[in-house]
């Protein structure tokens, strides 16, 4: 029986296997949910307010602001209760997953949380693990065991694992012990050592390296079962390392509603501050603080003077208020998550092969969709998808076009290339159909290969008639043209390795011959070929390149009988080796692959994304930088930027590059230095220096500069040795990649690509990322960013289940940002101004009537007005309009990226539109209250000669101010549905009706019937209505001022001019 | 409105269903509707100047004459006032305001005589107005309780706290309770023509019709429903502090007595600003041949009974005629004139400024 134990330092008291993503239980929902909500200043804020109407003797009751504030906290408890228990259920699943374990050599279904460190987990095809297990029994004879990793690093291919050499068979009988290091997140790092003790004999030691160590969230293939010991589990396995906390992310635009927050609330202490001075000084007149015609009640008069001082800043803060509603808060959010059903609504979102849409999974972020300025793309299932089709190849210098499926083979055959090639096309495709690694699948007649271009390979093969029939006890066979079956036997694999880049298969045919077929790339294969074949493939080769395909050249050689036996003793040898056996067998393998021939070259696409290169192309027009973060091979990186577009043929490359740095020669800290300085020099030092307004826009004139940068080398720039040069790294790599149109990031681990976004989110500017991918190695990169995207893509659903909005199609995202996020934008940043401006004049008013009533917090308006202002009157148009506006269409919007340019940098919600909407409320606000303060110097306005009291007074103002607010906002509304018709105009109606209803009953739960009347009587008073009409029609003439002012400017301009809302003239002059 | 709230929870619930929170709707394709797809034919008004232009003519010709017309409406309305608060040791009311005092039971008259210069034609409408007193404070604005005022027979007994410290006295129900009942004005006007034969003649003032209508039908209402008997009715509650006479003593005429008094109706309408006017009484329009008031010497008889001295307030009496729009407000028709005059400007700068630019304009495209 196996029991390894871990002898880490601390005592051996590991975790369980239970994957925890939710933040709430049952038990801390309430107090924890309280805490986190209260910690928002806004909402900290109310409960002061809420507490002092409690306490203090205020001008308003507790209930006008304990009851939203009430609401507000309910909903959004309910709201986040609901996600977390999504998580629960999310995380159940991952943790109720039945597992096989075996215990006391019994095999027992057990649920996946329960698995413990030492268990020993049966695992079969398919399979996900469970946990990061020590393979040490595959059903495989060769003691291997495939896996796909696509769910951690997006690498599709099959990586083979080892067993533990010399573990037993029999896992009965194996007593070990394994000791490894602490839990870390690199996924390719792992030491470790196991102890195997046999009956009485000194202790076997084994070592552990990545390659006996299956990770939890990789899958078994092509090996029916495995067995293997966990050694981390739960929250310590390499997976889950590899997450972050999902951590709330607040829109950008949440940061400046708090810093617009922040100024009012000064404006608020302020206005308290300067009411209670005011108050003061003019009661310190003799005769004023308490007149005989109204004393005060003697508490009033027991009150020590300081605490009362205090307590009337309190009731003035209560008073004013309302300049900070709550509404604003319930408004958002609404808009947020009513907005957001726009995104899953969208039939274009549709995809009809996974029969899904757009999954929307925080609606906090909507408009944080329009303000992108750097996108982090996955490559593989993102960019492209992840599907390999042979394309084209190349024998002899001639191309070969693979056209329609209908005319296969002639098509073949008759293409450009002379007849008597015959025996060349033959021998390539045999070539493609045997050198390679790839296995047969029986019942779907598939391939499985470690690299999905073998697999393309022998598919294409295929086509062209030769098939590839398998692999049996060391004999290949070939299906051939005629439909015979070729035999060959298969002397020797020369396995692929990223640094030779090639591969090679020694194969026996029938006839006796030897021979040796290698494909690799261009760069490792023309130099061991003769010449004089070279010249005329590597233009095909080249042209192949650039059109983003991945090329491969193949080449071959007879071996003579001498030349096999010097080869077959060389491997052997090095096979057997037991020091330095890679630098031995890779001797042999370059003395072997000398003096081939050249025979042709393929092509082969990684299919793109639909519209990849179209959306690339858009997001870039539209001013954001696109980095491609993969961990894939830089070469097939690269081409896939290429054929996006990211990368165009006059891009010049600036490597950084493991290759790179070894290419001098010298010291790989040296060398980075140089370079870095090197490109620097010449990505921003020596680009035409740009006004600070136009960075964004990239023009074709200027050189482009694309970079790329590989995992190894990013790590030495970030974490380099010396803490100075490290920063110093940081910054010069920042700057560079900053001038480039677009980088490239390959060979990435999924925190290092986190790593990067964070670098990026946090550097100067603070510009707000988006990333987008697939799989669970997006996952971190997707929870850093500002906004994560998750494709719908085939690795799985973690990345769309960690992500903020889901889409099936990288293609969706040109419109979710384009359209969705620029409208979203613009609707949140006119809904935030508007607030702040229609409170602003809604308190003005009443802040202004302090110094006629003896600074003694008299409301101007009724306590219903207070109350329903927000909530009734106003509310319903705004929202309807920060749903619904178009203020320039969705077609228009997609057609002209550039449009997406204007919101750039938060535009609308800078200090200077907050100025504007500042300096219209103050104009309005005094324009209301100094228009009705110089009707009333005569108060009696009615034409029986009767007068009206300060009821009368509050009500015309607020009339005044309700249609002036309601009919701005109309005024800005550039898309009039029914539905903002019905509601502007109802809301107007139901003002009306309100005040009618609410003056024409006495209530009886009313202390005071302040407004009895009130309302009628004032519309039966010339004066009055001829007060208001001219009000309104004063405050609103600015804003049609403005538009007159407005200059069109060109044809192109005025169309989407005359369709921006008044308001942002500024955005205009900036174009 | 409300209808249109519930219509947009309407959509919400449906939405919960369907939208990205419910697993089991996932695969459903999206319907194709043109809310859902933000499809929903749309007016997309576009302001340009050739909208606004004109709009600023019409505006400027429509306000122009309405404002000529407030104004001359205005400047029409004949106005007098004078100020009998007695600061000044000339002024005849000098001695009662120096010598007022609470307690005193002799009541304190002064005369101060006045000529109109020109005849009062329509009804004259008389106005009480006090400066410097802050009806609008909030204390004294909540200082009433208004059940008690709609005849609540409860409230009667027990006023609300509201009133403090004007809720009782003596331990006694004050009725009408409160700051804004104990203040009521009080003095007493009353005008006489001087003859040019030197006979004084009383102009009967009519003491009903100032205040509004409902507050005297519905929101005041006597306790004790249709009781005659208001000294009954009042039974057990104690006049103001600083009334003369208790509250069923106002008047004679059971209709314009307690609660309903008119005069104590108006007092109870606050004023919204520190300076106001109140509505005194109405002096009718006998015949159309002879003028409410004729041009000539009038005496005004002042009972002497409130005290503003102590806040640095003022008194003043007002004769005003009334027109549609109110009483005299130049504010209004010169406003109106104002924007109109300014509109219509602007109208002709923009309108020169876009022909200008227009023509520009268009150049600008032909040479592109």
């Amino acid at each position: 029986r196996s029991c390894p134990a871990n002898e880490a330092f601390i005592p051996p008291k590991f975790c369980d296997n239970r994957i925890v993503s939710s933040k709430y239980t049952v038990w801390n929902f309430l107090p924890k949910n309280l805490f986190e909500q209260f910690r928002r200043i806004a909402n900290f804020y109310f409960l002061i307010i809420f507490l002092v109407q409690v306490i203090v003797d205020t001008p308003t009751s507790p209930v006008t602001s304990g009851l939203p504030l009430f609401f507000v906290i309910t909903v959004t408890a309910i709201k986040q209760g609901y996600e977390d228990w999504l998580r629960h259920k999310a995380d159940n699943e991952v943790n109720k997953y039945p597992v096989t374990v075996l215990e006391d050599g019994r095999r027992i279904r057990k649920e996946s949380e329960k698995i413990k460190v030492g268990d020993v987990v049966e695992v079969e095809e398919n399979e996900t693990f469970p946990c990061d297990l020590i393979l040490l029994q595959s059903s495989r004879d060769d003691d291997t065991c495939f896996v796909t990793t696509a769910s951690l690093d997006g690498e599709s291919n099959h990586k083979t694992h080892y067993t533990v050499p010399d573990t037993e068979k029999d896992l009965e009988s194996l007593n070990a012990t394994i000791e490894c290091e602490q839990p870390q997140p690199d996924l390719y790092k792992f030491v470790g050592r196991m102890h195997i003790y046999k009956n009485n004999q000194e202790p076997a030691v084994r070592s552990l390296g990545p390659e006996n160590l299956l990770l939890k969230g990789a899958t078994l293939k092509n090996t029916q079962k495995i067995c293997g010991v966990a050694v981390y589990t739960g929250m310590e396995t390499k997976m889950a390392l590899n997450y972050q906390g999902k951590s709330q992310k607040r829109s950008a635009v949440e940061k400046s509603i708090n810093a617009f927050l922040l100024v009012y609330l000064c404006i608020l202490v302020s206005k308290a501050l300067v009411c209670t001075t005011l108050k003061y000084v003019w009661q310190s007149k003799p005769g004023q603080d308490e007149p005989w015609y109204n004393e005060k009640t003697q508490r009033e008069k027991d009150t020590n003077l300081y605490l009362k001082m205090f307590t009337d800043f309190l009731s003035f803060m209560v008073l004013f208020n309302f300049i900070i509603p709550v509404s604003m808060y319930v408004t958002v959010e609404m808009q947020k998550f009513l907005g957001s059903f726009f995104i899953t609504w969208d039939k274009d979102f549709f995809d009809p092969e996974i029969q899904e849409g757009a999954l929307v999974n925080t609606s906090d972020l909507n408009e944080e969709l329009g303000q992108v300025e750097y996108v982090f793309t996955d490559k593989t299932g993102t960019l492209t998808q992840n599907n390999m089709e042979f394309i084209e190849c190349c024998i002899d210098g001639f191309q070969y076009k693979y056209r329609d499926a209908s005319s296969e083979l002639d098509g073949f055959c008759v293409t450009d290339g002379p007849v008597y090639l015959d025996k060349w096309e033959e021998l390539f495709l045999r070539a493609l159909c045997l050198c390679h690694t790839v296995q047969v699948k029986e019942p779907t007649e598939g391939f499985i290969a470690s690299s999905p271009d073998e697999v393309a390979l022998v598919k294409g093969a295929m086509r062209y008639g030769f098939t590839f029939l398998g692999l049996e006890s060391k004999t290949m066979k070939i299906l051939n043209r005629n439909n015979d079956v070729e035999m060959y036997e298969l002397l020797h694999v020369l396995n692929f390795d990223p640094v030779r880049r090639r591969m090679s298969v020694i194969v026996r045919a029938i006839s006796g011959d030897t021979l040796l077929f290698c494909k690799g790339a261009d760069s490792s294969i023309f130099p061991r070929v003769r010449q004089e074949e070279v010249e005329r493939i590597r233009m095909h080769v080249e042209r192949n390149a650039t059109e983003g395909y991945r090329t491969l050249c193949v080449a071959y050689k007879y071996l003579s009988a001498e030349e096999y036996a010097q080869a077959d003793a060389g491997l052997r040898e090095a096979r057997l080796a037991l020091q330095d056996r890679e630098q031995k067998l890779m001797a042999v393998y370059n003395q072997v692959e000398t003096g081939m021939s050249l025979i042709g070259a393929t092509a082969v696409e990684d299919r793109l994304q639909e519209e990849a290169a179209e959306t690339m192309e858009a997001l870039q027009g539209a001013g954001m930088k696109v980095w491609v973060l993969t961990g894939d091979k830089m070469e097939t990186a690269k081409s896939t930027c290429y054929a996006c577009r990211l990368f165009q043929r006059n891009t010049e490359l600036l490597e950084l590059t493991v290759r790179t740095l070894e290419d001098g020669g010298r010291r790989r800290e040296e060398r980075l230095h140089e370079l870095l300085l090197e490109y620097h020099k010449k990505a921003v030092q020596d680009a035409p220096p740009v006004k600070a307004g136009v960075t964004r826009s990239w023009s074709l004139t200027n050189q482009d500069y694309g970079f790329i940068i590989d995992g190894a080398t990013l790590s030495m720039v970030l974490n380099s040795s010396t803490e100075s040069n490290s920063s110093r790294y940081k910054n010069l790599f920042l700057q560079i990649c900053q001038n480039c149109t677009a980088v490239l990031c390959c060979r990435m681990a999924p925190l290092q690509k986190a790593q990067i976004v964070k670098m990026v989110k946090n550097s100067k500017g603070c510009p707000i990322t988006l990333s987008i991918g697939d799989g669970a190695n997006d996952v971190s990169m997707i929870l850093e960013a500002h906004v994560g995207i998750g494709i719908k893509g085939k690795e799985g659903r973690q990345a769309v289940r960690n992500s903020d909005y889901a889409i099936p199609k990288l293609k969706h995202l040109k419109k979710l940002l384009l359209a969705h996020g620029h409208l979203y934008y613009v609707r949140i940043a006119h809904l935030v101004q508007y607030f702040f401006y229609k409170n602003l004049c809604f308190i003005l008013p009443q802040f202004l009537y302090q110094f006629f009533c003896g600074y003694s917090q008299q409301p101007l308006y009724d306590a219903a007005y207070l109350t329903m202002y927000n909530i009734c009157f106003t509310s319903m148009p705004i929202l309807a309009y920060s749903l619904l506006e178009q203020h320039i269409c969705m077609e228009v919007l997609l057609d002209n990226a550039t449009l997406y340019r204007e919101i750039a940098k938060n535009a609308m919600l800078r200090w200077g539109p907050f100025l504007y909407w500042t300096l219209l409320g103050v104009f309005h606000g005094l324009l209301f209250f100094f228009g009705v303060r110089y009707l009333f110097s005569n108060p009696a306005l009615q034409d029986n000669g009767q007068v009206f009291g300060n009821w009368s007074y509050g009500t015309i103002v607020f009339t005044v101010l309700v249609f002036t607010v309601t009919l701005k906002l109309a005024l800005d509304t550039r898309h009039w549905t029914w539905i903002n018709h019905f509601v502007i105009w109802g809301s107007l109606a139901f003002y009306v009706f309100f005040s009618f209803f609410w003056g024409g009953i006495i209530w009886p739960f009313l202390r005071q019937q302040r407004l009895y009347f009130v309302f009628a009587n004032m519309l039966s008073s010339v004066s009055a209505w001829l007060v208001i009409i001219l009000l309104i029609l004063l405050s609103l003439l600015p804003e049609i001022l403005l538009v007159v002012f407005r200059k069109p400017r060109g044809p192109h301009s005025r169309q989407i001019a005359a369709v921006t809302p008044l308001s942002y003239k500024h955005l205009k002059e900036r174009q | 409105m409300m209808a249109s709230s519930y219509n947009a929870k309407d959509e919400d619930g449906h939405i919960t269903m369907s939208g990205p929170g419910g697993g089991t709707l996932r695969s459903k394709k999206p319907e194709n509707t043109a809310f859902k797809q933000q499809r929903l034919p749309a007016w997309q008004p576009i302001l340009t100047a050739g909208t606004v232009l004109p709009a600023f003519f019409i505006i400027g010709l429509i306000f122009i004459p309405i404002g000529i017309g407030l104004y001359v409406t205005s400047n029409n309305i004949k106005e007098f006032e004078i100020d009998y608060t007695g600061v000044d040791m000339s002024s005849p009311c000098f001695n009662c305001s120096q010598n007022f005092s609470w307690n005193s039971t002799k009541p304190c008259t002064c005369t101060i005589p006045f000529y109109l210069d020109q005849p009062y034609e329509s009804n004259v409408f008389m106005y009480y107005g006090l400066s410097n007193f802050y009806q609008n404070h909030r204390r004294y604005v909540k200082s009433r309780d208004d059940s008690q005022l709609n005849g609540d027979m409860e409230s009667l007994t027990k006023p609300s706290k509201e009133c403090e410290p004007y809720a009782s006295h003596e331990n006694k129900p004050i009725a009408p309770c409160g700051a804004i009942a104990n203040s009521m004005f009080n003095d007493t006007l009353e005008l006489f023509y001087n003859d040019p034969n030197g006979t004084k003649i009383q102009i009967p003032l009519t003491t009903t019709g100032i205040a509004w209508w409902t507050d005297k039908h519905v929101k005041f209402r006597n306790p004790g429903g249709n009781n005659p008997n208001l000294t009954a009715v009042f039974q057990g509650t104690t006049k103001p502090v600083n009334w003369r006479k208790p509250v069923y003593e106002l008047d004679a005429d059971p209709e314009n007595n307690g609660f309903i008094n008119e005069d104590f109706i108006v007092w109870m309408r606050t004023a919204a600003l520190p300076t106001f006017r109140k509505l005194y009484r109405i002096i009718q329009k006998k015949n159309n041949m002879v003028p409410t008031l004729p041009r000539g010497n009038y005496t005004l008889e002042v009972v002497y009974n409130y005290p503003v001295r102590s806040f640095e307030g003022r008194k003043r009496m007002i004769l005003s005629t009334i027109s549609w729009m109110g009483g005299k407000n130049p504010f209004l028709g010169i406003a109106y004139i104002t924007v109109g005059s300014v509109c219509f400007f602007l109208g002709v700068v923009l309108l020169i400024i876009h022909h200008k630019y227009g023509n520009r304009n268009n150049s600008a495209d032909i040479s592109n």
